[in-house]
């Protein structure tokens, strides 16, 4: 199983560390030709704008959302959050439309609102240690989508079918549930 | 070491790694800050002049006019940041006030201490720091720095500056992870630089902090040059709004910096640039002229 980790920018190096750490393999993925053959994608924090044109530049953008409709795992943190909802406000920007949410870039505030929390998900009985950096917040999500956490009357953490998105950095953590729970995904999506 | 565990440090050191592998751009206004953003831009520094212009106009260079700031902060979405003079914490604490999203301690600015830096661990708001060896990138890590970015030379649109400080930096984290633990502590008496720091860098071979490369990258070629070098972002200055087409140079610079290991895309990033800016030659210049020797 090969999981491929979209590296035009961002922190895609915390997520391969993590991935190692767990012992799945990866690779990066910066072309159409590097979408061969995977059991699954991450996209990774950074700067959504920055990837939403990059990835349109590239001729990347088709092919990644076909990937996800046609039921390719895909688990997207933060700006990758942003970039798989339906529909982005704060301001609005084309997405992949992946996920029946909407999302609003910045929610919190700026990087003086970025903080670390300890929450409640229903991965595990213990409590789960999450990197907020100048994150988004699902304002609504819609009725196939599973909110697997919230914070602060905000879903944090939600999956419906093949699409899992956190607004938070579990990368940026030492705790590997939330990558050990998309390996999964990924790995019953091939048997299947 | 215990800074590195709090959850305000972690935040902070979050934030530049949420910058890796992109291109910060220098902007004076809203408009130039829309064009970057629309280039691809990660991230935006606003200020007054860009160094080429503060090189040729001369005069204290200060801190950006918070009116400026606020219309960039109101017109794009990616973070914006903001430089202060090396050592002038009570700019720093106006720019914390405008809740600006990173801070740049800057050479590129006039000095308003020739001894002292900012002590940055005082702020919520994360710091960057210049540096263009390695001992002067722990001081500025041990005083708070949450990225470090070699120098260059501002304004000069040479990389020989920018190509020698990430050398020297990566050259001496190799050697310290060679070293014996009785040989890091002259090492760090050496280097000036808190012991601590140097055993951590002596066993991780790279800095506990995102390294990014500026000061002088103006084409596509020199970004992918730096990355390849072991920068993990860059910062181009007048690079940018100096060339004759700053939207489509600025485009080109995002290219190169992702696909840094791939010359066929660097050279696509390459073709119908326009101009660069002029540049100069760094042996033409006076040792007065430099900005790369301020800060401490």
């Amino acid at each position: 199983m090969t999981i491929g980790i979209l590296a035009i920018q961002g922190d895609y190096e915390a997520h391969a560390k993590m991935l190692d750490r767990i012992g799945v393999a990866h690779r990066y993925v910066r072309t159409s030709d590097d979408l061969n053959s995977l059991d699954g994608i991450i996209l990774p924090g950074g700067e959504s704008t920055t990837h939403l044109k990059v990835m349109t530049e590239e001729g990347l953008f088709e092919p990644l959302r076909k990937f996800g409709a046609a039921g390719g795992p895909v688990y997207g943190t933060c700006a990758g959050a942003i970039l798989l909802a339906r529909e982005v406000h704060g301001p609005p920007q084309a997405s992949l439309g992946l996920l029946d949410a909407s999302v609003l870039r910045n929610g919190y505030g700026r990087q003086l609102a970025s903080d670390v929390h300890v929450v409640q998900t229903k991965l595990r009985e213990q409590r789960i240690e999450m990197v907020f950096i100048r994150a988004p917040i699902f304002e609504t999500v819609g009725p196939k989508v599973e909110v697997l956490a919230e914070f602060g009357g905000h879903p944090i953490l939600v999956r419906q079918g093949n699409i899992l998105a956190s607004t938070f950095h579990p990368e940026l953590t030492e705790d590997p549930t939330i990558h050990e729970y998309f390996a999964r995904m990924a790995k019953d999506n091939g048997i299947r | 070491m215990d800074v590195m565990s709090n959850n305000l440090w972690r935040v902070k050191v979050g934030l530049a790694e949420m910058l890796k592998g992109g291109v910060i751009m220098d902007v004076t206004n809203a408009e130039q800050a829309k064009i970057a953003e629309d280039a691809g831009a990660c991230a935006v520094m606003a200020l007054e002049r860009v160094p080429s212009d503060i090189r040729k106009e001369g005069g204290v260079a200060r801190m950006a006019a918070p009116r400026i700031i606020r219309e960039i902060m109101d017109t794009v979405s990616i973070p914006v940041m903001a430089k202060v003079r090396i050592g002038h914490f009570a700019e720093a604490q106006v720019l914390q006030a405008l809740e600006v999203d990173y801070i740049d301690e800057s050479e590129v600015l006039t000095p308003a201490d020739d001894e002292h830096h900012v002590w940055k661990h005082g702020y919520k708001v994360p710091f960057v720091c210049g540096a263009r060896n390695l001992g002067e990138a722990l001081r500025r890590i041990a005083e708070g720095a949450a990225m470090i970015r070699t120098k260059g030379e501002a304004g000069s649109g040479n990389i020989v500056e920018a190509v020698r400080h990430i050398r020297t930096i990566v050259g001496q984290m190799k050697r310290l992870t060679l070293l014996g633990e009785e040989e890091l502590v002259h090492e760090a008496k050496e280097l000036g630089a808190p012991f601590e720091l140097v055993a951590w860098i002596a066993k991780n071979g790279k800095l506990p902090v995102p390294n990014f490369s500026a000061g002088g990258i103006a084409t596509p070629a020199d970004a992918a040059l730096v990355m390849q070098l072991g920068a993990e972002a860059v910062f181009v200055g007048s690079g940018i709004f100096k060339s004759s087409d700053p939207s489509v140079r600025a485009r080109a610079i995002v290219k190169a910096t992702t696909h840094y290991k791939d010359p066929k895309a660097v050279l696509e990033a390459s073709e119908e640039l326009g101009e660069a800016m002029k540049g100069l030659d760094i042996r033409q210049m006076e040792e007065k002229d430099l900005l790369q020797t301020r800060g401490w």
